[in-house]
């Protein structure tokens, strides 16, 4: 954080961040929506390094059969805190980050539309980050229950349980108040000339994901809550011996988080739009149809919840229901891949890091999207259900699909915002270590889901013993390589070859029209809007 | 000029070098896999619903694979003909009706065309009527309980608890060819015939799965649910629990022990026996050592995951019992947690698991185990007198 600041000083002497206060309280106190973008992603990027860490000791534990480093209990914990961390701590915070940082430069805003909300809504961050990890030290750990929290076992944990409940509570509202900000601000902001229908791809996934979360985080919130009341003030909104039942709190879960997955993907849709025009040197294919899928996807995700469900013994036409449902979801999904590839079709490609990432992309979140319809065969799901298969297809669309398109952007905007080109050697050593080790990490999961071995556990069967190994090692390489992206970042804002306004020839949007790195304050009157700058 | 070659060359040293490293983790690795039996597929399928779940699954794999490659192709053609450092001018062109709904329209009918056979596997999966055989599984933490419903076996009970040594978990001694797919009493069921298993779980929910007759569903406490399976071969098929029950998770295998028809009525009847022998004189009056040396046996089997064998326990989620208030308070109390349970925590009702004998061999264990010395005898007939308080 000190070197960000400054680079923040050292890159501009003029009309900079003006007469507030200074050193810490700058942060605490900040509007500026570039201060809290460069926040929320240092935020993202500190959580992503402990929920990294996280997973390594589910790995080191799964090297090999037996319990050799941890209890099963603490094993338990840190799968619940690991997925936690990494979908709330570490990829949501991202992807809002560069909401922050971007939305106001692509739309010609001056800032956020609230801007002192903006700013209490990073800062209910760190709390909820505390509450959540420092639960591992409270008597009986954290919670061991799985991300999904299922009753009747999140009834029998500790205060650790608690912690989270309140966790979820305060990051919800985070949550809540960004999308607020980030509709108001593309409905109300955007530079004259600029049409719905004209705004950038980035744009337009937020818009469609600040709904989703609108409409789902207080699902959630409602749902830890009936937890959180039978655990202590004895309802039995889950508990069969009191008229509830335990299969209710699934249907909660699954209802916010089905869109949740969407959540998480729309953004990094959005992220990819933009950079495979830009290093393909052409116009996004279908910007029409690609609005148009984007927006099925976030209404369909809400109609898809119980495919998480196939085993929990819902009726027989409630299946096939959702089968078809999520077969259905698969047509946007496939539209949207079409129409990046087209977009490279006869294009004048050049590969440096942002779209090495968003190639991987690609590549990986199809991947991980073709297992998924595999898995929407609601009686192949019910042999695949609970297995490897499920984590390996749901890294690869979350790690691949959402980490990979975050480094695209991270590359892709880094000159913009420190007004240096970052070491391109060094930033496709780190594409070529993550995409090589991603896949030695989690693509034997497949294999092991196929052969039938359950996740979430501890210890495994001899058969399994040699894809885990492989896994392990993958994965140790994997989250070894991510420390590279410090070392790019920070020698990105110390120094190197002066970034131009525009650094990619390829690249359109407002935000390529004001200086590298961008000035504290941008946009004060509204631009004009070029065509020329238009997605469309 | 010279300076800056000198370095690519090292730069270039450098790439080889790692490269090497890595090649040559990669042919270690590749070398295990010569000597170990890799499995890249499902489990062979032992039952109708398998094998149309086996079909699906393949056939769903190549479309996937065919998608997979016809998009990467154009992908991979883009990279290597349509470069920028070739020269290759981008045209210009964003939109195209046609080609947008034909892209939408040709996934559509691969859909359509896929969801039949998913339907009628489906439907197929789901029929559990008609059955020749009930079983009634219920889920505990962490264990499975069976009970024969229906047929020549039925009233036959008991508990399938894993068998794997705690050496060989603990890595301190070989680990067998079962490793934590072993059990000391697999649910037992003939040949050929349409098995219907009903499920429960009396804690939180647990997952009953068997890989190769495709079966799995969840035990929900409090509710019953019910799933199929008829299996065509001999043998014994294993599987684990498939959802997140807490600590011993992984710990809680299912054992199939699939048999023909003559050997099933030969078990059925052996059962029988002894049960008619294991059916105690509720009124027998047990002496004290008699009864701790019963009770340790059922310590071991039902408490010791939570409290452990030395009676400490894992505090604070599982409380010691050594030197426990309630182990040390009166007997009343004591019997009434083992019977009742303590609601909220892993403290299951044992009363619905236990006989009445084994309850009061295993208290009158634990209250004359480790520092507890209490001297005192418990006997069944006390424990029968409580249960219905």
């Amino acid at each position: 954080m000190q070197a960000t600041q400054h680079a923040g000083h050292a890159g501009h002497d003029d009309d900079s961040h003006s007469h507030g206060p200074t050193g810490l309280m700058r942060w605490i106190t900040t509007t500026n929506h570039k201060d809290i973008g460069t926040m929320y992603l240092w935020f993202s990027f500190v959580m992503f390094l402990v929920g990294g860490a996280m997973s390594l000791v589910i790995r080191a534990e799964l090297l090999s059969p037996g319990l050799q480093y941890v209890s099963p209990e603490f094993y338990n914990q840190m799968l619940t805190l690991h997925a936690l961390i990494m979908v709330f701590g570490a990829i949501m915070p991202a992807f809002v980050g560069f909401a922050n940082w971007m939305i106001p430069l692509m739309i010609g805003a001056p800032d956020m539309a609230f801007a002192r909300m903006n700013n209490w809504s990073f800062w209910l961050l760190p709390p909820a980050a505390i509450l959540l990890t420092s639960s591992i030290f409270v008597p009986g750990g954290a919670a061991g229950t799985g991300w999904t929290l299922y009753p009747p076992l999140s009834i029998q944990m500790g205060m650790g349980m608690d912690m989270a409940i309140f966790a979820v509570h305060i990051l919800g509202m985070s949550s809540i108040m960004g999308s607020i900000n980030i509709i108001t601000t593309i409905l109300n902001m955007r530079a004259p000339g600029m049409t719905l229908m004209k705004m950038p791809m980035f744009c337009w996934t937020w818009l469609v994901t600040a709904f989703l979360l609108i409409a789902s985080m207080p699902i959630l919130a409602g749902a830890v809550t009936m937890l959180l009341t039978d655990r202590h003030f004895g309802t039995s909104f889950f508990n069969a011996a009191g008229g509830g039942d335990p299969v209710l709190f699934q249907h909660i879960f699954w209802f916010f988080g089905h869109p949740e997955v969407y959540i998480i993907a729309l953004p990094a849709f959005g992220v990819v739009s933009h950079v495979i025009p830009a290093f393909s040197r052409k116009h996004l294919f279908g910007y029409t149809s690609m609005v148009y899928a984007i927006a099925a996807i976030g209404l369909i995700s809400f109609f898809v919840w119980a495919h998480h469900m196939y085993v929990t013994g819902i009726p027989l036409t409630g299946q096939l229901y959702f089968m078809y449902a999520t077969m259905l979801i698969a047509i946007p999904t496939g539209v949207k891949v079409f129409n990046w590839v087209t977009t490279m079709w006869r294009g004048s490609l050049s590969f440096e890091t942002p779209m090495l990432f968003a190639l991987g992309f690609l590549v990986l979140f199809t991947i991980g999207g073709l297992t998924g319809l595999v898995l929407a065969m609601t009686a192949v799901d019910i042999q695949l259900q609970d297995t490897y298969y499920v984590v390996a297809h749901f890294h690869y669309v979350m790690v691949a699909g959402a980490l990979f398109s975050a480094y695209a952007g991270l590359y892709f905007w880094l000159p913009k915002w420190t007004g240096h080109m970052y070491n391109e050697g060094l930033g496709k050593l780190h594409f070529w270590l993550s995409m090589i080790f991603f896949n030695i990490a989690f693509f034997p999961q497949h294999f092991l889901g196929l052969a039938g071995m359950p996740r979430r556990i501890p210890d495994y069967a001899q058969q399994f013993a040699d894809f885990n190994q492989i896994s392990t090692i993958g994965s140790f390489g994997f989250g070894i390589s991510q420390l590279l992206v410090l070392v790019v970042v920070f020698k990105a804002i110390k120094g190197g070859a002066k970034a131009e306004a525009r650094p990619w020839d390829g690249a359109r949007g407002l935000e390529w029209t004001v200086p590298s790195p961008a000035p504290h304050h941008t946009f004060e009157d509204p631009p004009a809007f070029d065509p020329a700058e238009a997605h469309a | 000029m010279a300076h800056c070659t000198n370095r690519n060359r090292d730069r270039n040293r450098l790439r080889f070098g790692s490269m090497g490293l890595l090649i040559a983790g990669l042919l270690g690795m590749f070398s295990n896999i010569a000597s170990a039996a890799w499995e890249f597929g499902l489990q062979d399928p032992m039952t109708a619903t398998a094998r149309h779940v086996y079909e699906l699954h393949s056939l769903l794999l190549w479309v996937i694979v065919v998608i997979f490659i016809g998009v990467f192709a154009v992908v991979t053609w883009s990279i290597i003909f349509h470069r920028k450092s070739k020269g290759h001018k981008a045209a210009d062109f964003h939109d195209n009706t046609t080609v947008e709904i034909v892209w939408t329209i040709v996934p559509t009918l691969i859909l359509i065309a896929i969801a039949f056979p998913a339907t009628s596997t489906l439907v197929q999966m789901r029929d559990t009527s008609q059955p020749e055989l009930t079983i009634k599984a219920t889920g505990y933490q962490w264990k499975w309980g069976y009970e024969y419903v229906t047929g020549d076996a039925a009233g036959v009970k008991y508990m399938s608890v894993l068998s794997t040594p705690r050496e060989q978990i603990e890595n301190k001694s070989p680990k067998g060819e079962h490793y934590l797919l072993e059990v000391d009493r697999p649910l037992v069921v003939p040949v050929g015939k349409k098995v219907r298993m009903l499920l429960t779980a009396s804690d939180v929910i647990h997952t009953w799965s068997v890989p190769a007759f495709a079966v799995k569903a969840d035990a929900v406490p409090g509710f019953l649910r019910d799933t199929w399976f008829r299996a065509e071969k001999e043998g014994t098929y294993r599987g684990q629990c498939s959802e997140l029950c807490g600590k011993d998770h992984g710990f809680m295998p299912v054992v199939v022990e699939v048999v023909s028809v003559e050997k099933y009525a030969a078990w059925v009847a052996d059962q029988k026996k002894e049960m008619a022998a294991a059916a105690e004189d509720p009124a027998k009056i047990w002496k004290l050592d008699e009864l701790v040396a019963r009770g340790e046996k059922v310590y071991a089997a039902t408490c010791a995951a939570c409290h452990q064998p030395t009676g400490k326990g894992l505090p604070p989620v599982f409380p010691a019992l050594d030197g426990s208030k309630i182990v040390k308070g009166p007997k009343a109390a004591h019997l009434d947690m083992v019977l009742k349970g303590k609601a909220g925590t892993a403290m299951a009702a044992f009363g619905a698991q236990m006989s009445d004998t084994d309850i009061a061999a295993v208290v009158a264990y634990e209250r004359n185990a480790w520092s507890n010395k209490l001297g005192e005898v418990i006997q069944p007939a006390e424990v029968k007198a409580l249960r219905g308080k």
